[in-house]
């Protein structure tokens, strides 16, 4: 059975690392800043931002499987062209498949449902990980990665909608006199709340970095 | 859609535009915003493959829909810009080498460029016609370029401020583009259809 080619000097890592490594140390979002897009344009509410977060995931773990699956098929002059296609072949079956579920979350998510096919994580994942990985390990990144990627996106929908709205999950959360920050759930509210994410991650890291002693305690997840 | 050329052509310029108000083209608009001599040679080129996009996807799409083929639509498009973007990688390197060098790295991220697929996808669902499909692609195109320079320019005059270490990298030009999205904000109901 062939294995992974490493990069020289790096170890093996094991199953529990492949798995948490996009939820947390390598988050698609907070640290990747990556297919930003969709972040951005359905997080306006947690319901959406959930749902789009785990329509992407399942793309991600279909093709990371297929595209691990079919490595050593696949020539290499065409392995981009290949994974494209693996991909739009998922989102054509889970844009089908939202449609059938709730037609109204449907309407809402619009055409950013079959953008999933531009997202960089997935093509990323497939060209970095998965086509140089077993299939085992290729879908446990990739449940890693979508897990991630769907909290991601839960963090900037819920903050959008309790600001922007005074609900979370539709449930309102501070009564009739509640002033909505409207701003928040309109297109500036994306930016400003993702931006306000990354200030909040460097400040902590800066605060980590501050005593002197870079120490190895918070180099584990 | 009833909505006239004009009507489109400035409700997507401004009011719409691709990155700070339907937020198509992030990467990009993050990536390459940081000089404005880039800004504009990647503005000019994802406009010219968002046109040719456009005209190809107006095509397949009375194709896919005559044949009753539409579950591949979506699988058409990407294949159809990628082989777009190649084609006008070729052409530009026989007719116009120096253009080629100095768009080179760019041309290939096109393919991956949300706000090239999210022409045709949008011009699909909004049912244009051929003209107004044309004119979308070309006012989205221009827009992208537009927000590009704006943020290339500010970026430039910030990368000599002092800025505190937090702030800085991709937080900075969140906060910039939230910004910049405020203002354009300011357009809305410009070019509305009604």
């Amino acid at each position: 059975m062939a294995t992974a080619p490493l990069i020289p000097g790096q170890k093996p890592r094991s199953n529990l690392e492949e798995l948490l490594e996009g939820v947390w140390k390598q988050n698609p979002v907070f640290v990747m800043v990556l297919g930003m897009c969709p972040t951005l344009a359905v997080s306006v509410s947690a319901m959406n931002a959930m749902s789009m977060g785990l329509a992407t995931a399942f793309v991600l773990v279909g093709s990371s499987l297929l595209v691990s699956l079919m490595r050593n098929l696949v020539p290499k002059e065409v392995r981009i062209a290949t994974y494209i296609l693996i991909i739009a072949t998922f989102v054509t079956v889970v844009d089908y498949a939202i449609q059938a579920i709730s037609l109204a979350l449907y309407d809402a998510l619009g055409a950013f449902i079959q953008l999933i096919v531009v997202n960089c994580i997935i093509l990323g994942r497939a060209e970095a990980h998965a086509s140089k990985n077993r299939p085992v390990k290729a879908v446990l990144n990739a449940i890693g990665m979508g897990a991630g990627f769907t909290i991601g996106l839960f963090a900037l929908g819920a903050v959008r909608e309790i600001l922007g709205a005074g609900k979370l999950f539709g449930v309102s959360l501070f009564g009739p006199d509640f002033q909505p920050w409207v701003v928040m759930v309109l297109p500036p509210g994306g930016f400003f709340v993702l931006g306000a994410w990354l200030l909040l991650f460097n400040w902590l890291d800066s605060r980590k970095a501050a005593p002197a002693k870079p120490t190895e305690s918070h180099a584990h997840v | 859609m009833s909505e006239s050329v004009s009507q489109i052509f400035i409700g997507t310029l401004l009011a719409n535009n691709f990155v700070l108000a339907m937020f198509l083209g992030l990467c990009p608009f993050l990536g390459v915003s940081a000089r404005l001599n880039t800004a504009l040679p990647m503005g000019a080129a994802t406009t010219f493959v968002m046109l040719v996009a456009s005209l190809c996807a107006f095509g397949l799409n009375w194709l896919v829909t005559a044949l009753h083929l539409e579950f591949l639509r979506l699988i058409a498009y990407i294949v159809i810009i990628a082989a777009a973007v190649q084609l006008v990688e070729m052409v530009l390197k026989k007719t116009s080498p120096v253009l080629f060098r100095a768009l080179g790295i760019y041309l290939a991220l096109i393919t991956t460029n949300c706000a090239v697929l999210g022409v045709a996808l949008f011009q699909t669902a909004r049912e244009y016609r051929f003209i107004q499909s044309l004119t979308f692609a070309l006012a989205g195109g221009l827009g992208f370029t537009l927000a590009l320079l704006l943020m290339a320019g500010l970026r430039e005059r910030l990368s000599l401020a002092n800025i505190p270490n937090v702030v800085q990298g991709t937080a900075l030009s969140l906060l910039l583009a939230g910004l910049l999205s405020l203002a354009f904000m300011g357009f809305a109901g410009l070019g509305a259809g009604e």
